[in-house]
């Protein structure tokens, strides 16, 4: 059964790090799922299905986590014992946070004049924001270990995914 | 790894190849296919059409299902159904287009129901007939009892409709191994066809539903990456524009419902026509004796249609956004559902993803095929180089209902399954010993906007002060797509845990009466089938731990070898026997006794797969 004690990076042999060969995380999880996955088990006893359902969950929870930079960043926080998105700190700087103001609102027009267009060019631009701070992330975790550090630049990136969320959900319902 | 690696003189021979079978239940056509002598096969009916229509008709004596049935719906239209598919975990609120039919609608709490000649049905008990009538006739074209099924839904079927489905085969007599999405079906008839590796999508177009699925090959694992559709949007939506055409052009009052049906037939007649023609007659003689005489030209049908072509484009989009993926990325485009034939549809996929789409398999056969496949694996028929993976995702988010009528997603979209999430949740008031849970389902950030598909109610939280209670609620998806979800107070020790029942669902007692009922009716024995059953069970328990004993037997030390060939010889000594209860407990007794050998196996299969991936990740 898998070992619910090991951490997600063990769990697919990789190193404790905010950057890694994604390849080799998207080969270990297949190697897993190919040993665990209830397909395995289908004619197997109630017990075994049980087993591999929870088993198969379980390598599912942790590649995503690792899959998704701001759930790996704040999963890797987490091993430091540091909480990334701690309910009584959520402080962001306020020229972020009036960009991405500005940029909700900017959506929020292009939603309601159907422009899918502008939503399209929105999508991006958060998306290229977020990858330059994803590097920012990066060498504050894997160069320097600046747990504490990277607390604010990983809130961003949450708040980040948030926007595209949003955005693509009025693109959604732009498209019917 | 082969069956037959263990033969014992006084065991029940385990079967060479156990008999399994793929069905795609489908919104106009359904059909069943097996995997012989390693290839895909639809099983034809007697007289040897591969489709069965999907309707059911309750007559005066008998209750018909697919060409029989098909033959008398412009006669008896209110109690011949079709297209139930449509109907399957629907309320009467979600069916906009519930006046095309002429049914007798019964407005329930979770479903609907229809009011036919035979009593009120439900489309659960309906889609069962058909389901019923493809176990039929697989167990007559193999000449055996089914060992199981993998059961197709559309990919963007939500949780009332799949549990309909599971239910439906149930009642069927059939033991599902697995629903199985159509699109991922089809992908597997056509990966394991064409030995392909890239990103694929998969455009179906049904009679009544629309999936596209975005989905990777790599290294034998077919990785969903992501899925949209439309559960109302298919084939028969084409035909109702025709016949809306018509009414139009020829200057007709609104019809009866006979005539409705026998328009209708023509429309869908044209629509099929215009595939390989310009232009297709209507013609058709009303019960007043008013003759219908149209001509529908192909530009006409692509002009009437536009919008409903434009419809499935808006899926298309979001799934390859949520794949995080654009059209140039696609490697190729597999035409799905006999809808897909319409010229204007291959056109504007065509156009959309810049490259040709795939129409090398029949599109009305390769979601059967494809589950037959699966089913095939599934049942233990594995064969070398069976040993590729599927890896699905859930369509919709799952959430909870929380202060504001707000929805919180515990569970995203597109999430690979099987999956288990938690969640915590507190008390708001002092003292409060109960929570009320609402579970819904729906991108949607309102509640009422959502699908609600459970509420239930964790109560004997000790009074404690607001907010000092912790709820954990969790989510479990499983393979099959289905949603369980218990909630635990965590801090006082009380376990008050609870499992949804989902109130569009049937208990399990609810099911077993309708099996008893329908066995009833049929010349079967109630009696004879259970034992058949638990025989099948039996044959299959001990193979599975036959081949695990084999493979892994080194892992136990010798009492615990002992306890397990014992377990085994209990369920052998008395499969043959007359004691149903005693085998059923001897197979449980079996289970309980390979639990611990079990998760020792799957750690050795994980430590593996660990080794396996150093030794790549070296090279």
């Amino acid at each position: 059964m898998i070992d619910f004690s090991r951490n997600h990076f063990q769990l697919f042999g990789l190193p404790e790090r905010f950057r890694f060969d994604t390849a080799v995380l998207d080969r270990a999880y297949q190697g897993l799922q190919g040993e665990v996955h209830p397909d395995r088990y289908a004619t197997a006893g109630e017990t075994e299905q049980r087993l591999a359902l929870q088993a198969s969950a379980r390598v599912n929870e942790a590649y995503r986590t690792l899959k998704e930079p701001v759930a790996r960043a704040q999963y890797l926080l987490s091993l430091h014992g540091v909480n990334a998105v701690d309910e009584t700190d959520t402080r962001l700087p306020f020229d972020f946070l009036e960009r991405q103001l500005e940029r909700r609102e900017a959506a929020s027009d292009a939603a309601d004049s159907g422009d899918t267009a502008a939503l399209e060019q929105i999508l991006d631009e958060v998306r290229t924001e977020a990858r330059a701070l994803e590097s920012r992330v990066a060498s504050l975790l894997d160069d320097g270990g600046a747990w504490d550090a990277a607390r604010g630049p990983v809130r961003e990136l949450r708040f980040l995914t948030k926007v595209v969320a949003d955005v693509d959900a009025m693109l959604a319902r732009v498209e019917g | 790894m082969a069956l037959l690696q263990i033969s014992e003189p006084d065991a029940p021979v385990p079967r060479e190849h156990r008999l399994a079978v793929g069905i795609d239940l489908g919104t106009t056509n359904s059909l069943v296919a097996t995997v012989r002598n390693r290839i895909p096969v639809v099983l034809p009916d007697e007289n040897g059409h591969p489709l069965l229509p999907s309707i059911v008709r309750y007559g005066e004596r008998s209750v018909d299902v697919g060409y029989a049935a098909q033959a008398m719906q412009a006669r008896d239209p209110r109690n011949t159904i079709v297209s139930v598919k449509r109907m399957m975990g629907r309320g009467l609120a979600d069916l906009p287009d519930a006046r095309r039919f002429p049914y007798r609608f019964i407005d329930e709490p979770g479903m609907v129901k229809l009011g036919t000649r035979a009593g009120v049905k439900s489309p659960v008990e309906i889609s069962a007939e058909i389901l019923r009538a493809l176990r039929i006739r697989a167990e007559a074209v193999l000449a055996g009892k089914l060992a199981g099924a993998v059961v197709t839904v559309p990919a963007y079927f939500d949780e009332a409709q799949r549990q309909a489905t599971k239910d439906a085969a149930k009642l069927a007599g059939l033991n599902v191994l697995r629903l199985l999405n159509e699109p991922t079906a089809a992908a597997i008839a056509y990966g394991l066809d064409n030995g392909s590796e890239g990103t694929y999508a998969i455009y179906d177009l049904g009679g009544g539903t629309f999936d596209i699925s975005i989905l990777k090959l790599t290294r034998g694992v077919f990785e969903v990456l992501a899925t949209n559709g439309d559960s109302a949007l298919g084939g028969d939506d084409f035909d109702h524009r025709v016949h809306c055409w018509g009414l139009e052009v020829a200057g007709l009052p609104p019809l009866s419902p006979e005539d409705t049906r026998a328009l209708m037939v023509k429309a869908r007649e044209a629509k099929e026509n215009l595939t390989l023609h310009s232009s297709a007659p209507i013609n058709a003689t009303l019960s007043e004796g008013t003759k219908v005489e149209l001509v529908l030209t192909a530009e006409t049908f692509t002009a009437i249609t536009a919008h409903l072509v434009t419809k499935t484009l808006g899926p298309v989009k979001r799934a390859l956004r949520d794949a995080g993926l654009t059209p140039a990325d696609i490697h190729g485009v597999v035409m799905v559902g006999g809808a897909t034939r319409m010229p204007q549809i291959q056109k504007a996929v065509a156009e959309f993803f810049g490259q040709p789409p795939l129409n090398n398999l029949d599109p009305d056969q390769v979601v059967a095929l494809g589950a037959a496949i699966q089913a095939n694996v599934l049942a233990g028929n594995r064969a070398a180089g069976d040993d590729w993976l599927l890896l699905d995702v859930i369509p919709l988010s799952l959430g909870l209902e929380t202060m504001g009528g707000l929805s919180e997603k515990i569970v995203p979209r597109n999430s690979t399954i099987p999956i288990t999430r938690a969640q915590e949740f507190t008390t708001y008031k002092d003292g409060q010993t109960a929570i009320a849970i609402h579970v819904v389902q729906g991108e949607r950030e309102k509640v009422a906007d959502c699908r609600s598909l459970a509420r239930f109610e964790l109560r004997g939280i000790p009074p404690m002060p607001a907010g000092a209670a912790r709820v954990k609620v969790t989510f479990q998806v499983d393979a099959d797509g289905l949603l369980s979800v218990s909630a635990r107070e965590q801090t006082s020790g009380v376990e008050a845990a609870i499992v949804v029942q989902p109130s569009y669902g049937l208990s399990d007692s609810e099911i077993a009466r309708m099996l008893q009922e329908s066995i009833a009716h049929a010349t079967d024995d109630i009696a004879a089938r259970a034992i058949a059953e638990a025989q099948v069970e039996a044959d299959q328990l001990v193979a599975a731990t036959r081949v695990a004993l084999a493979a892994d037997g080194d892992l136990l030390d010798p009492p615990a070898r002992r306890a397990i060939d014992d377990a085994i010889a209990e369920v052998v000594r008395l499969r043959d026997g007359s004691d149903n209860a005693a085998l059923l407990a001897a197979i449980d007794a079996l289970n309980r006794a390979t639990g611990e050998f079990a998760a020792q196996r799957m750690d050795r299969g994980v430590a593996r797969a660990l080794t396996g991936r150093s030794i790549d990740a070296l090279t």
